[in-house]
């Protein structure tokens, strides 16, 4: 991929809000792998003379959202509805807002640069079909379920602000992020927590022309997100250095073959038919709700960011890694109010804590603040050794034993007796005369034999730094 | 005992303190399986209905267990899961579902003659229609089969029929009654209403169903008790005759009785004044956007998938057409297409969008009569009930409606009171006050109907 050519990518986010209930009925919104058909009722499935009643809770995580992507909330919203014929759709349209949002003119920065978020509205969701075949035309019949249907969505839209797929993955990763951070969802995108579609068009930057824009969806995963449009942009490119027409399409992201297929071009385009849903009443919000509702907020990601490295002196990435999972970051902060050692905490963290999850898995960690104190402390005594401290962690993050009990245990203490390491490295070198012999006729190199000599006599328990000096006086005569 | 005769004219209000529920419920079933074979009011009956007071539903209206047809194909079999908030309240009131009655198909038309179950026969004339589209509920009040009944009035539907046929048909302020469980037809419009035999049992029946249902979103929380001026001495008011009354398209035997109507309000010595609302002459063709807008999005849901009529076929695209095809009558697929039409991206501006703003126009138009006057009045209907299978100009069809449309397009309160005959046929007069002055419309057509008795 040369430069000539250059990427420009829109984004539309559909974010799962984890609400008690469904937007616009009393069933319960937790549906993920729910019975078919199971958290149902007239509203949600459409039944005629069943209305809509918004949730409130639904706002409410709107205006977080809303509030978390610096975007202004429209006091005044409404509903409309979305025309248009499909199984998983019972009412025959889906209820959005369309012509009046719940919030506008927003931006999230990626990598530096502010990313602008055009809206973000709430909608509800359909419901999923099951097809006795790979798809609904290669079957004899396909079943609906409607669990889904009605729970409700944030839609985020961006500009076409996005220079890279990379950058695009990486805004989805830190939407990710704040969305956990402030509770309205669990982002999971490979659960449809969290989906995503792409427009993306591609800049002759010699000649300054612009491609058609083509639609991307199905990229279920953030890997794909990245694999689909990196794919996407290469298939344009392609066209253009050719010098063929890149035709307004929506293609889906195909996992098997790693690449995009058309899924219908534009004149096979829907009219919606948008129009003001008349069973629901413009919903005005009163401003001391909205503003307590921002004020509720937790510090978000990047404030956290900003505060690692500037009072915990960590660097941008490490900060980043530790504020990029809110739990990690809680935990992180906690150890550290305890150790007052933010930088040796980091370390740990970073290393030998996030070792252990990735092996273990998050729920058999059973550490917690003091378990890190104790070993600080053990270390700064002498009594274990950073190799030592390293077994001892895993042992207590494992067991949730007290670094002290497993030394005590294993007596494992490290030995800092002089005259016992003095017996020891006495015996060792009356043991090997050759080995001495060298040793003063200038090999060097055997000092390391003899310092290993002393930890295996010792179990590997004393103090590296006390054998060093004991063989020095011994062997060198300093 | 009671005897047929003595319950056809039983008003609602001697019903409810009559002891005897039971035989209430036999007469009822009695006269329905006698006389319903030729005025067909209903779409089915209730063999075993529960003892209490023999109402009529309309059946587009949501009864749990029973099927609720809306008059079409395409819902033949579906039985409805839930019972709707009016149907509840009716419940818990003592009240008996003696049968689902008769409509135009999805409550789309003013003669109950497109009803995919035949036309509803007008009980002063069985040649003639009943009028539409709560024809069922009106002729089977006015022929006695039950106490009261419950229709629903988009553009007139309560009323037109309620004056065709003779009885009282009140369409309350919009907000006032809950719509869940009222198969939607034009949701911004559809209001749920009582058609009976006194003004005073509209009035009953309204403390019983109205209220703020959390169920219904566009309900609003207004406490109002319907019956505060009934039999009451009614102070003098100030009342607006619109002067299109006597325009074109009224049949002169209706003008008649309007200018009967003038001489008796100011006899009972209210001030009378005729005032010209022009903009009413759009109320027709705003309604006709409106309503088919609203309508073709709301009848989206009968595609076959969940319920009702399905005409299976090898593509997904061919079940629907071939279901709706067959499944819907013309004139609700007319109004699909309309509506279809008039939300296409490409005409929205020029259709929908600007009949909101007309409605709006409108809206305020009433809003400054009634700056100056109680209340107005005109015919219910140009005409009176016409000959079945007469009409088949759709315009002219739509035209019936000019008078009770506007009601619907400000959501005010409107009343059709019977108000005489012309030709043996019934004729209504239709009383129209400011939102939420329905206590006051009530009383008021209370008072005109005690001193016409
Ligand atoms: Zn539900």
């Amino acid at each position: 991929m040369d430069n000539r050519y250059r990427p420009v990518i829109g984004l539309e986010i559909h974010v799962q809000l984890n609400t008690k209930t469904k937007a616009f009925c009393d069933c319960s919104a937790e549906v993920f792998d729910l019975e078919p058909n199971s958290s149902i009722c007239p509203v949600c499935t459409g039944q005629p003379g069943a209305l809509p009643v918004p949730s409130h809770e639904m706002f409410e995580l709107g205006i977080k959202i809303a509030s978390a992507l610096n975007c202004h909330i429209n006091l005044y919203s409404r509903f409309d509805r979305k025309n248009y014929f499909y199984p998983d759709l019972p009412k025959g349209y889906q209820i959005t807002q369309f012509f009046h949002p719940l919030s506008e003119r927003g931006w999230l920065e990626v990598d530096g640069k502010k990313i602008r978020i055009t809206r973000i509205h709430l909608e509800e969701d359909a419901g999923k079909l099951l097809h006795s075949g790979d798809n609904i035309t290669k079957s004899d019949y396909s079943l609906v379920d409607m669990n889904r249907c009605g729970v409700p969505l944030a839609e985020i839209v961006t500009e076409p602000d996005i220079e890279s797929p990379e950058q695009a993955r990486i805004f989805m990763e830190k939407l990710r992020t704040i969305l956990r951070y402030i509770g309205v969802s669990t982002g999971d995108m490979e659960k449809g927590a969290m989906r995503c579609d792409a427009n993306i068009s591609v800049v002759d930057t010699i000649t300054g022309k612009q491609s058609n824009k083509v639609e991307v969806k199905n990229m279920n995963s953030f890997k794909f997100v990245e694999k689909a449009l990196e794919y996407e942009f290469d298939r344009i490119v392609q066209l253009m250095e050719n010098g063929q027409e890149v035709e307004r399409e929506t293609r889906g992201w195909n996992l098997t073959t790693k690449s995009t297929v058309s899924m219908r071009s534009k004149e096979e385009s829907h009219d919606y038919r948008y129009f003001p849903e008349p069973d629901i009443p413009p919903v005005v919000l009163d401003s001391e709700y909205v503003e307590k509702i921002k004020n509720s907020l937790p510090e978000l990601p990047d404030d956290r960011l900003r505060r690692f490295v500037n009072d915990y002196k960590l660097s941008e990435k490490d900060a980043w890694t530790l504020v990029e999972d809110k739990k990690i970051a809680d935990f992180f902060e906690e150890v550290v109010k305890q150790t007052k050692e933010p930088k040796e905490t980091a370390n740990w963290f970073l290393t030998e804590l996030f070792r252990m999850i990735s092996e273990h898995g998050e729920d058999k960690i059973h550490i917690n603040p003091t378990h890190f104190v104790e070993l600080f402390q053990l270390m700064r005594d002498g009594k274990i050794s950073r190799n030592m401290a390293k077994d001892i962690f895993q042992e207590s993050a494992l067991s949730g034993k007290m670094p002290s009990e497993i030394v005590k245990e294993k007596g494992l203490e490290q030995v800092d007796d002089t005259k016992l390491i003095e017996d020891i490295a006495k015996k060792v070198i009356e043991a090997h005369p050759k080995e001495v012999e060298g040793f003063k006729n200038g090999k060097e190199g055997l000092f390391g034999f003899f310092v290993g000599q002393v930890m295996k006599e010792t179990k590997g328990k004393a103090n590296p730094k006390t054998v060093n000096e004991i063989l020095n006086k011994f062997l060198r005569g300093v | 005992m009671l005897t047929n005769e003595a319950f056809k004219t039983m008003t609602l209000k001697d019903a409810m303190t009559y002891e005897d529920k039971s035989a209430l419920v036999e007469r009822s079933v009695e006269i329905i399986a006698k006389e319903d074979k030729n005025i067909r009011a209903f779409i089915s009956v209730n063999k075993s209905p529960n003892i209490g007071i023999p109402i009529g539903i309309k059946d587009n209206m949501n009864v749990k267990g029973v099927e609720t047809t809306c008059a079409s194909k395409i819902l033949k079999g579906y039985v409805a899961p839930f019972d709707a908030t009016v149907v509840q309240k009716l419940r818990e009131n003592g009240f008996s579902f003696v049968g689902k009655t008769n409509l135009d198909e999805f409550a789309m038309g003013a003669s109950t003659e497109y009803s995919a179950y035949g036309p509803t026969r007008n009980p002063h004339d069985l040649e003639r229609v009943a009028g539409g589209s709560s024809g069922g509920s009106a002729a089977a009040v006015a022929s006695g089969e039950v106490i009261a009944a419950l229709g629903s009035d988009t553009g007139g539907s309560i009323r037109q029929p309620a004056s065709f046929c003779g009885v009282v048909g009140f369409k309350p302020t919009y907000g006032l009654v809950s719509r869940y469980g009222l198969v939607a037809f034009a949701s911004s419009l559809d209001q749920i209403g009582p058609i009976t035999k006194t003004v005073e049992d509209s009035a009953i029946l309204m403390n019983i169903i109205a209220g703020k249902d959390e169920m219904d979103s566009t309900t609003v929380d207004r406490k109002i008790d319907f019956t505060e001026f009934i039999g009451k001495q009614f102070p003098k008011m100030k009342v607006a005759v619109a002067t299109q009354s006597f325009g074109e398209g009224v049949e002169d035997g209706v003008k008649q009785k309007v200018r009967e109507f003038i001489t008796l309000l100011e006899n009972f010595g209210h001030e009378v004044a005729m005032v010209d609302i022009d903009d009413l002459k759009y109320a027709v063709a705003t309604y006709y956007i409106i309503a088919p807008s609203e309508a073709s999005t709301n009848l989206s849901r009968f595609d076959g998938v969940k319920y009702g009529l399905r005409v299976s076929s090898d593509s997904l695209r061919d079940s629907y057409e071939k279901t709706r095809g067959e499944g819907f009558g013309d004139e609700v697929k007319r109004r699909i297409l309309i509506g279809t039409f008039t939300l296409s991206a490409a005409y929205y501006d020029a259709y929908f969008e600007k009949a909101q703003k007309v409605r709006r126009k409108i809206a305020n138009r009433l809003s400054e009569v009634f700056e100056k006057y109680d209340l107005i009045i005109t015919p219910t209907s140009p005409i009176v009930a016409f000959k079945i299978g007469s009409v088949s100009d759709p315009l002219v069809y739509y035209m019936m409606d000019i008078f009770t449309i506007p009601a619907n397009l400000a959501g005010l309160p409107a009343i059709s009171i019977p108000f005489g005959k012309v030709d043996n046929l019934p004729v209504g007069i239709q009383i129209m006050g400011p939102r939420f002055s329905d206590a006051k419309v009530l009383g008021f057509a209370d008072s005109i109907e005690r001193q016409l008795r």
